[in-house]
Parts: C-alpha cells; sequence; structure tokens
C-alpha cells in the first residue's frame, strides 16, 4: 500500500524551533557583509548555505522521514547542477585571456 | 474525488513520486542559470555590477522567505490534523508572505534599472535578471498554487483526508525556499564580499 501518510512527521514546536535555528543561520549570513572573516568568508557562507539546505530539505519537505528513493532523485539533480557546473568552467578555464566573454 | 492512494508497483504515492521527479529536474534548471550568472560575474561592460546590491534588503527577503517555508509546513500539518481552519490560516498567510518577497523583488528590480542596470545592459545583468526572475516566476506560481490550494478548500473539494495535496504544493513551495537560500549565498553575499 502506499506510504504517503506513514511515515511519522515532527511536532510543531520542532518545526518552529527549526525556523528559529534557520532565522539564526540567515542573520549569521548577513553578518558576514558587515564583518571581515578574511579567508573563512566564503568557506563559512558556503558551510552555512548547506546546514539550511539540509534542515529545510530534511525536516520541513521530509525527506529525513520518506523513502530514500525521493533522496536519489535530488541528490541525481544536485550531482547533474554540480557536473554541469564544473564542466563549464572548466571550459571556460581553456580559454585564452582576452578572448571571451566581455 | 477519493483520496485514497491507489497501489502502486513501488508502494508509493504516484503524484508524490513525480513531484520529487520534478524537483530534482529544476535542480539542473536552476543549476543551468547559476553556472550562467558565475561564469558572467565580471562582464559587466563597463556598467554597475554586484556593487548595487542592497544586502540588509535582500536579507529581510531571504528572512521573510524562509518564514514562509514554515507556515507552509505549519499548514500542512494543521491538514494531517484535519483541522482546516488552521490549515487555511497557515496557507493563507504562506501566500502573503511569498507576496512580501515579491513586492521586494519588484522594488530591487526597479531600484537597479534606475541605477542602469537593466536587462541587456551586460552579460552580468542578463545572467542576474534571468536567474532572480526565474525564481521570482515560481514563487508567483506557488502562491497562485497556495491560492487555489486555498479557495478548493473552501469549497470544499480539498477535504481532510486529502492532506498528500497540501504536503505537494508544501513540496514545491520549500524548493522555491531552498533555491533562494542557494541564490542569497552564491549570488549575492559571496560577489558582494
Amino acid at each position: 500500500m502506499a506510504s504517503n501518510a506513514s511515515h511519522d512527521h515532527p511536532t510543531p514546536r520542532l518545526y518552529w524551533q527549526i525556523a528559529g535555528a534557520l532565522a539564526v543561520l540567515t542573520a549569521l549570513e548577513t553578518s558576514t557583509y558587515f564583518i571581515e572573516f578574511g579567508p573563512l568568508f566564503a568557506p563559512l557562507l558556503i558551510t552555512l548555505m548547506l546546514i539550511k539546505f539540509v534542515m529545510i530539505v530534511g525536516f520541513f519537505m521530509h525527506l529525513k522521514f520518506d523513502t530514500t528513493l525521493y533522496r536519489k532523485f535530488i541528490w541525481t539533480g544536485i550531482i547533474l547542477a554540480l557536473a554541469c557546473y564544473m564542466i563549464a568552467y572548466a571550459a571556460l578555464a581553456e580559454i585564452p585571456a582576452g578572448v571571451g566573454l566581455a | 474525488m477519493s483520496a485514497a492512494v491507489e497501489e502502486t508497483t513501488l508502494g508509493l504515492d504516484h503524484r508524490k513520486l513525480a513531484m520529487w521527479v520534478f524537483l530534482g529536474s529544476e535542480f539542473m534548471f536552476f543549476g543551468a542559470f547559476i553556472t550562467t550568472y558565475l561564469i558572467y560575474l565580471n562582464t559587466t561592460n563597463g556598467g554597475p555590477g554586484v556593487e548595487l546590491f542592497d544586502i540588509p534588503f535582500t536579507s529581510v527577503s531571504s528572512f521573510v522567505l524562509v518564514m514562509s517555508s514554515l507556515t507552509m509546513v505549519l499548514g500542512h500539518h494543521a491538514h494531517e490534523q484535519g483541522d482546516m481552519r488552521r490549515m487555511r490560516m497557515w496557507i493563507l498567510a504562506t501566500a502573503l508572505l511569498g507576496m512580501v518577497f515579491i513586492g521586494g523583488q519588484a522594488y530591487e528590480f526597479t531600484t537597479f534599472v534606475k541605477e542602469g542596470l537593466t536587462l541587456t545592459t551586460s552579460p552580468f545583468s542578463s545572467a542576474f535578471f534571468v536567474l532572480t526572475g526565474f525564481h521570482g516566476a515560481h514563487v508567483t506560481v506557488g502562491i497562485i498554487i497556495l491560492l487555489g490550494l486555498y479557495s478548493l478548500s473552501l469549497t470544499g473539494k480539498v477535504k481532510k483526508d486529502q492532506h498528500v495535496k497540501t504536503e505537494m504544493v508544501g513540496l514545491y513551495w520549500h524548493f522555491v525556499d531552498v533555491i533562494w537560500v542557494i541564490i542569497f549565498v552564491v549570488v549575492y553575499l559571496i560577489p558582494s564580499g
């Protein structure tokens, strides 16, 4: 039988807690615009972004509680998107300086 | 219409499965636009670039969209509990927060155009407007779907036991939010740093 309603979902209390954490993480992201983080700037922002991503997809989209098949679809999309970016970037790196996009 | 889910070969609801496949393809869709934006980031043709971004303003927009994900998931939870009045309240709140976000984007676009950053100013501006414009279009479609769900619920066409419909709308809405989480960092914050 279909299992769409069979998984256990978090409680509203947990949803509020996650939203609070997301608000704090967004504030932290914004703080990088005003505070100098030096070489940690980009890695910090990417880490915060990934934490927010996992929280929304895992809890709000219930991926943490659903079948792993849905997870595979999402990962396929993300991996292909990243592959697209890396291939495009690698191709552009082959273009000599002065030739190009501007 | 019956809310019962037919038995399938995968043991999963086909509608929900289709939604996840669709969302997987949407990641590739936005991945391509984000890639294009990053490639053209420095090709401003002497025109305005990332210095025009108003990070505090965009941060507030991001906060609004993140909070709309909370109201959406609370609406879905209320539907699962069979509390249709509360479900409608949260769905309407989600749509309103989405409208605030779109209003902010319209203001931002208008400001950029006044400052000389238009769709055709440079490869950078084209990539920026196409990426954020497509995201805005997705939010707009989400608002229309939310208002449709609200109306159908009011007229009794979406019933207490049909919470999978709210769940699918929620999946789409959270996806739109999660894409903005990426755009906010990759498009706005990192280039502005």
